[in-house]
């Protein structure tokens, strides 16, 4: 039950830290890939903010065993740099570029976002069902 | 719109914030893609109740806020339905593929150093400045 307590503090920090920084906002997400247009730089003090406090929470937890709560730690990262995550990782920004909304984002903004908002929130759905699908394909190609 | 960097920072430090809190304390890495996704294709459900948790935080706090803010929010989605859905669609597949997206790959993945982190960062930037630059510059239809 705390786990699950935790969970949603998480996440609701995580949304409110998305609302305040403008990510839930396609036009600065676009202003900010737009490096030909009118660059919009916040999203870089977005990402560098981001990227602060998670530094010294990889540095502590390096020196745990266990989370607070008690379970493992995350393992390793993998090193390979394959197919999938390349492949994946155009497919994401190409839909991000067009319509300015990632999967954080999105979710946070559901109550505010409208039709739109919600069609892009069933789309993006339907895309990770089908996503297994894509990957034992693209493993199966030589 | 000259302090929108100051906001920027501050919500990128929410973000790192609740992404530092999530995994010292639950043990995760605070991924939108893989949270969402492992509910979406069954993977995550041995930890549906603190994945649903996660996401009940992340879209609910952003809605009690929106009241409170002096600045109107919008996320300023267009209103272009076949475009939505495409990138909808593109954003689920792909994360799912890369097995990450802005928070897993660029925040968590970037602040340790991850090879695959870094390298799906590079991939997705690249992909969203260019249909930046194709679908607003060259068809102006973003």
């Amino acid at each position: 039950m705390l786990r699950n307590i935790t969970s949603l503090i998480a996440g609701g920090l995580f949304g409110a830290g998305l609302l305040v920084s403008g990510m839930t906002d396609t036009t600065k997400v676009q202003g900010w890939l737009d490096i030909f247009g009118a660059w919009d730089p916040t999203l870089a003090f977005v990402l560098g903010g981001a990227i602060l406090p998670m530094m010294l929470a990889w540095a502590v937890a390096a020196r745990r065993a266990r989370s607070l709560l008690g379970s493992d730690l995350p393992g390793k990262p993998g090193t390979e740099i394959d197919r999938n995550l390349m492949i994946g990782s155009l497919m994401f920004g190409a839909g991000w570029g067009l319509v300015g909304l990632c999967p954080g984002p999105a979710v946070a903004s559901i109550s505010w976002g409208g039709v739109g908002g919600a069609v892009f929130l069933v789309s993006m759905f339907a895309g990770m069902y089908v996503a297994p699908a894509f990957r034992l394909r693209f493993n199966a190609m030589a | 719109m000259q302090i929108d960097w100051i906001w920027g920072l501050v919500g990128g430090l929410m973000i790192g914030t609740a992404a530092a809190f999530y995994l010292l304390v639950n043990g995760r890495i605070m991924g939108a893609s893989g949270i969402v996704g492992g509910l979406v294709d069954r993977t995550g459900w041995g930890t549906w109740a603190e994945r649903l948790s996660f996401v009940a935080g992340l879209a609910l706090i952003p809605a009690l806020m929106k009241p409170f803010l002096t600045a109107p929010v919008d996320t300023h989605i267009t209103d272009n339905m076949p475009a939505v859905v495409l990138a909808g669609l593109l954003v689920g597949v792909g994360t799912r593929l890369a097995n990450g997206c802005t928070s897993g790959h660029g925040v968590c993945g970037i602040s340790r150093f991850s090879a695959r982190g870094i390298a799906a960062t590079i991939f997705y930037l690249f992909a969203g400045g260019l249909a930046v630059i194709v679908f607003r510059h060259l068809f102006g239809s973003i």
